[in-house]
């Protein structure tokens, strides 16, 4: 748009006369060029209601989401309360400096490493679970059967956080055998998979156990939900491929394997792709939620020290830094792990 | 070989239908054992006698429940925030994934990754604290002083809502957007006749996203809103989890129930609600992540 046009671009050569003479179109496209912001104000004022629509969300997402992009400047400053983040004396690299490699470097390093683990587990642990279900889900052949398993496993996803956490925290509750000890650490110690003492004191209070209730609840919330995309993309595929591998001999496995699978690589590598992406992205309300003092060593992660250090602390510009680092990380994933998703499959992903 | 087929078959389909019920069972017990606990007497809660069927039935802590006004007063703020806030949510992303959708808005892309970019970064809890209290202070000057309406106008937005949004209203065809401008309908118009009720089904899912969070909003409600009556019903049950679980409590406990099955009263309480419209809006659920092909 901004190029200048060369004078020959303007003449085109009219094939009925054989004679050259002005294009139209370019000497619009050079007036719209010459008078580029009042050509972009007549198209507002002519198409106003749509650009007045556009304004709330605007608004809302430059005044909540953009203007606390503007008090990260808070990383860089020494924090006083009740002065504008602008006027606030400059403390220059002072808490990254004190995160890396200061003295709230253990911490610091220990919630990353917490972060990226927990995520990475759920990686591991949750992210096949889904598929294995869509497969099953694939074999109930009745109907009202699947509708009924569906809606089960779905179920767990209707809870809040704060729901979801609070039951979790009631079944492996601390307390002896007489005084309401958790059914589920009753159960677990019954069968000998833990001892009776570390299920009196109650499991949240073993970091040993943190990360094993962080996923076993995190799969119990979101398998089932989360099997409907895979689910989707297996009933999507035609009866005459399974016939064709059944006509060539292949048994339940070989159907799996060739016809299955293969349909819904597609599926599962931009799911994983997007997962890999959110891989320091965790939802900290959880964490907020189930942990405590006694397990900070494995379940503290940077969203939960920043809130310790500056909601209920008072060093917001260290917490403002921690978090900082761990969002630019985060961000650089998920760029990255779109740009994969547009070359691997050519769907962008937003 | 036909046999061997067959065979492979039905044990394939046996272990996947028996290892799918018993998954299906797992995600079912916790709940039926918070109905069964909240019922059963206190010596069989202690004693971790309840398993699946409540035993010594009372029904004294539903009762605490219901004549406690301190659950309805933040049933009521629960429901006040959900309301008032899908529909401040829902209105400004309909319009806004409205002009979205139209090719010939101009800085169409920057718009799109202003969006986006919220999605990919975000500034972090104390930044957003800071910002909040700012917000704060400004509602107060110009004389709200309530703070719900802080948690309802500033909270809860979600680009990837809007996206998905802006998706259906491209799917609309064109001809039948030009059709109603011939006939005389201004932009409001086309939007509110057109594009609307043709997109009603992603309409239901998004509103439904945007319900279900503000329903289950703890952290921001916790933080932000001062007061205690107008606290919402999450941080009521996470407050009443922290008063009670402790196991002092039980010494000059002299209830027929145990204080477990108060948490887990309230908690059958809180779920209640949404199970009565679970049937109406598991299908928009379901389609909701079909239609965003890649939610998350």
């Amino acid at each position: 748009m901004k190029g200048k046009a060369n004078a020959a671009d303007y003449l085109i050569l009219d094939p009925a006369s054989g004679t050259y003479h002005e294009d139209p179109e370019q000497v619009v496209r050079d007036d719209v060029e010459k008078h580029y912001w009042l050509h972009v104000g007549r198209t507002i004022l002519k198409d106003w209601r749509l650009y007045v629509m556009l304004v709330p969300m605007l608004l809302v997402f430059l005044f909540w989401r953009y203007f606390p992009m503007y008090e990260l400047l808070g990383a860089f400053k020494v924090y006083r309360d009740a002065v504008p983040v602008a006027e606030q004396s400059f403390a220059g690299l002072y808490y990254f400096k004190d995160l890396i490699a200061g003295p709230n470097a253990t911490l610091f390093w220990r919630a990353l490493r917490n972060t990226f683990l927990l995520s990475f587990y759920g990686l591991c642990f949750g992210f096949p679970m889904p598929i294995i279900l869509a497969l099953f889900f694939n074999e109930v052949r009745s109907n009202v059967a699947r509708s009924a398993l569906q809606v089960m496993t779905y179920l767990p996803k209707f809870m809040s956080t704060v729901v979801m956490t609070s039951l979790v925290t009631m079944l492996v509750k601390q307390g002896s055998i007489t005084t309401g000890m958790g059914i589920l650490s009753r159960f677990l110690s019954d069968i000998g998979l833990v001892s009776a003492e570390v299920a009196q004191n109650g499991l949240l209070n073993n970091p040993d156990f943190f990360r094993s209730i962080y996923q076993i609840s995190g799969i119990w919330e979101g398998a089932g939900y989360d099997s409907i995309v895979f689910f989707a993309a297996i009933i999507a595929i035609s009866p005459t491929s399974y016939e064709a591998a059944q006509i060539d001999g292949a048994g339940k496995m070989a159907q799996m394997r060739y016809v299955v699978l293969p349909s819904i690589t597609s599926t599962i590598v931009i799911m994983l792709i997007t997962r890999i992406g959110s891989l320091l992205n965790i939802g900290y309300e959880k964490v907020l939620l189930l942990y405590n003092v006694n397990t900070h060593v494995t379940a503290d992660v940077v969203s939960t020290f920043a809130q310790r250090s500056g909601l209920e602390g008072t060093q917001k510009g260290l917490a403002s830094a921690a978090e900082m680092m761990n969002n630019v990380i985060g961000m650089l994933l998920v760029i990255g792990a779109n740009k994969i998703a547009n070359k691997a499959s050519n769907v962008s992903l937003y | 070989m036909k046999r061997k087929l067959e065979i492979s078959e039905l044990i394939f389909r046996v272990i996947s239908c028996t290892l799918l019920t018993v998954f299906a069972i797992c995600c079912l017990y916790p709940f039926l054992y918070a109905v069964a606990a909240s019922i059963s007497g206190e010596h069989a809660v202690n004693y971790g006698e309840v398993v699946l069927l409540p035993k010594d039935i009372q029904f004294e802590a539903f009762a605490w429940m219901f004549n406690n006004n301190n659950f309805w007063n933040a049933y009521t703020n629960t429901l006040f925030l959900t309301i008032y806030g899908t529909i401040w949510a829902v209105v400004y992303s309909i319009l806004g994934a409205y002009a979205l959708s139209k090719k010939r808005l101009l800085f169409r892309k920057t718009f799109n990754f202003f969006l986006v970019f919220t999605m990919w970064f975000s500034a972090g809890l104390v930044p957003q604290y800071l910002n909040y209290l700012q917000t704060k202070a400004v509602f107060n000057s110009v004389g709200i002083m309530d703070d719900k309406w802080l948690v309802v106008i500033a909270m809860g937005m979600a680009a990837m809502n809007i996206i998905l949004l802006r998706n259906a209203f491209e799917g609309v065809p064109s001809e039948i957007e030009e059709a109603a401008i011939v006939d005389g309908a201004t932009e409001f118009q086309v939007l509110s006749k057109v594009y609307i009720p043709m997109s009603k089904s992603t309409i239901a899912t998004v509103t439904l996203f945007f319900a279900i969070s503000r329903w289950n909003g703890y952290f921001w409600a916790k933080q932000m809103i001062s007061n205690k009556n107008e606290q919402p019903l999450q941080v009521f049950i996470r407050q009443m989890l922290e008063d009670y679980s402790d196991t002092d409590f039980l010494s000059g406990w002299d209830k027929v129930y145990a204080p477990d099955s108060l948490i887990y009263a309230l908690i059958v309480c809180s779920i209640v609600p949404i199970l009565i419209i679970y049937p109406f809006i598991q299908k928009y659920f379901a389609k909701g992540v079909n239609v965003g092909g890649v939610k998350e």
